[in-house]
């Protein structure tokens, strides 16, 4: 939509005509409409893939405001993640199920006790994410670039040591199991929209244009009177606090959940998503999103026994991992700036391409 | 007019060198004041110590009658000291008007909640800053790049830019480093009238490092000459003109040199 040769616009006019409004939420109608659809009709693994979907989507765009969009260079998804799954988890367990699963030590008082529902689960694990962050981000950000890649890392490694240690609150490694699969499209689905417009909301706000300036040159930024440590803070908070959400929806939709679940791949997925899609394009991330999580299933049938155009194949196991690995390095090798580069999505791009492209069409 | 900005005895100290050495600078409302010396003479230090970039020393800074010494960089933009870089920073890969934009973030009075929802002052700021910033490149000449790519526009547009990015910060003392540098007489002489019209119309004080004499003698009230970091002369453009230090400093007659000379021979 948005070619190299387009005339410069990112931020600019970005006044929301009432025709982009109607078109945005007459195509939200149709998203819905279609998961309706799905909900009746499609077999529980495609829902089950239509729902890791939305939750990529979700830590995508959120991670895309941190790394892409203010250039900070972090690894910590896995721990926000961690830190979701579990406080949720906590809360939505009944008295009986934690009563029966935590054989080592009793859990502690009065996390035992209390449960509450799924709604207030989530938005408390995006609180106590949100605020994990905070703490975090002081010592954190006193580096910068790989160093702070390397801190951000270790933070994910830490809260995995304190997952499986501190027995009387996660259980340690036996985990969290039993919990109820309250994740379905709706929660799923209402969460990504929910995370999209609002992550889209900020960047095009004051707030986003600051980060934007940290990104750019951190020294400039300051000396236009932005306190880069405070925006950068506010950042993490609000990219951890959907984090959190994600990590809640997701320990309610796979229902058991260990240490183990949060290793570093989980965070190596997310770069690659917003990599691919293009560092600092929340468009990018979400058609990135997409494209990853369907196609990691889409590309096991290369590991299945199968029959090509009359060639017996037997299906080689980790296939799919060889053909992945593939893609992305013809990805990183033709189109460096991923997907969408920095451009976004508008509803003029779209139409001015339809224009282009249909000369007849007069849109 | 009331004294602005306050410099005593400031010193830096580089490893073991002296980059600046008992600076002392005043700067009043409505005053232009030139900082200039050779190349290395500490001119960049000083600024960079008054907005604070670099810790100074020892000595003290005083901004509109207030110790801002050892404040942070974005604290002492927003209390209204602005200023430009000598090797030009841009957000280069954002839009000319977002650049300018970004500096007015100290001014919003709305919340991130009140940007996610849309709120009555959040679309009040943002059309009181764009608006602002059309304003500022309008005064600037740089309104029909509003939507460049800001890296893309030729270098004088650049300085020109930062100016105007300074500016929307609605500081009380701008600081210039090498305003003119790269500029043509035509275009320098241009921008002596464009200062000269700016401390008039927004009565701010300015301070300004150039190594282009005509112009820093044809703008400034008065002007300070530091060398190796020490402070060599003070005072106005005539009397700086013909101080013999200066001339010293600048042509490089000082007994070490000639000697070396002669040495070398
Ligand atoms: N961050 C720093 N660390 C160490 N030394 C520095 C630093 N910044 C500047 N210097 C040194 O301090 C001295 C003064 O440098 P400064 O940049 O202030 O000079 P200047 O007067 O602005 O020169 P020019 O006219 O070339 O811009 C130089 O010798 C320089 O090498
Ligand atoms: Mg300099």
């Amino acid at each position: 939509m948005l070619g190299p040769n387009r005339k410069f616009t990112e931020g600019l006019f970005k006044v929301t005509t009432h025709r982009d409004r109607t078109l945005t939420v007459f195509s939200v109608i149709i998203l819905l409409a279609f998961l309706f659809y799905a909900d009746r009709n499609f077999d529980s693994y495609t829902v089950r893939i239509l729902e890791n979907i939305a939750i990529f989507i979700t830590l995508a765009v959120s991670y895309n405001l941190i790394n892409g969009v203010m250039g900070q260079f972090s690894l910590a998804p896995n721990a926000f993640l961690a830190i979701g799954a579990y406080t949720s988890a906590i809360f939505t367990l009944s008295q009986e199920e934690k009563l029966r699963s935590f054989i080592i030590e009793p859990m502690l008082w009065p996390l035992s006790v209390i449960s509450f529902p799924f709604a207030i689960s989530l938005l408390l694990a995006g609180i106590a994410t949100a605020l994990v962050a905070v703490m975090m981000a002081t010592p954190v950000f006193r580096v910068r670039g790989d160093y702070l890649a390397i801190v951000t890392l270790g933070f994910g490694e830490v809260i995995q040591v304190l997952a499986n240690n501190f027995l009387s609150i996660t259980n340690g490694s036996l985990g969290l199991k039993g919990l109820y699969p309250y994740t379905n499209l709706w929660w799923a689905w209402g969460v990504c929209i929910f995370t999209i417009f609002c992550t889209v909301r900020l960047i095009n706000s004051s707030y986003g244009r600051a980060m934007k300036a940290v990104r750019e040159d951190e020294i400039a930024a300051e000396a236009m009177g932005i306190n880069a440590l405070r925006i950068k803070t506010f950042a993490f908070a609000f990219s951890a606090f959907f984090q959190g959400v994600a990590g809640g929806l997701l320990a309610h939709l796979i229902t058991t959940i260990s240490p183990s679940l949060f290793t570093f791949m989980f965070t190596f997925n997310l770069l690659i998503i917003v990599v691919i899609g293009g560092l600092g394009s929340t468009t990018g991330s979400v058609i990135a999103a997409v494209l990853i999580t369907w196609g990691n299933e889409a590309l096991r049938v290369f590991e299945e026994p199968s029959n090509f155009f009359g060639f017996q194949y037997e299906g080689i196991p980790g296939m799919r991992m060889i053909l992945f690995s593939v893609i992305l390095i013809l990805v990183m090798l033709f189109a460096r700036t991923g997907i969408m580069g920095r451009s976004e999505f508008t509803w003029e791009g779209l139409l001015q391409w339809f224009r282009r492209k249909i000369p007849a069409l007069k849109v | 007019m009331a004294l602005l900005l306050d410099v005593r005895n400031l010193s830096v100290l580089f490893g073991g060198v002296l980059a600046l050495n008992k600076l002392s600078l005043e700067i009043a409302g409505g005053e232009i004041i030139g900082l200039i010396g050779p190349n290395g003479a500490g001119k960049t230090t000083a600024f960079n110590v008054v907005t604070g970039r670099i810790k100074r020393s020892s000595g003290s800074i005083f901004f509109c009658g207030r110790d801002i010494t050892g404040w942070s960089p974005s604290r002492i933009a927003r209390n209204g000291i602005a200023r430009t870089f000598q090797n030009i920073k841009l957000y280069e890969d954002l839009s000319v008007i977002e650049n300018v934009m970004i500096a007015a973030h100290s001014s919003i009075s709305y919340s991130f909640l009140e940007a996610i929802l849309g709120l009555g002052r959040f679309s009040r700021d943002e059309s009181r800053i764009r608006s602002k910033a059309f304003e500022l490149l309008e005064l600037m000449n740089l309104k029909e790049l509003a939507a460049e790519r800001a890296s893309s526009l030729p270098y004088g547009s650049q300085r020109k830019l930062e100016i105007a990015r300074a500016l929307a910060l609605e500081p009380k003392l701008l600081l210039l480093d090498e305003p003119v540098a790269g500029m043509n007489p035509t275009e320098t002489r241009e921008f002596a009238d464009f200062i000269l019209r700016l401390r008039d119309s927004l009565s701010i004080g300015i301070g300004l490092i150039d190594h282009d004499m005509s112009f820093v003698m044809g703008v400034c009230d008065r002007i300070r000459v530091i060398d190796h970091g020490v402070p060599i002369a003070w005072g106005i453009p005539t009397q700086v003109r013909n101080n013999k230090d200066v001339i010293a400093a600048y042509l490089g007659t000082d007994f070490g040199v000639v000697t070396g000379d002669h040495a070398a021979n």
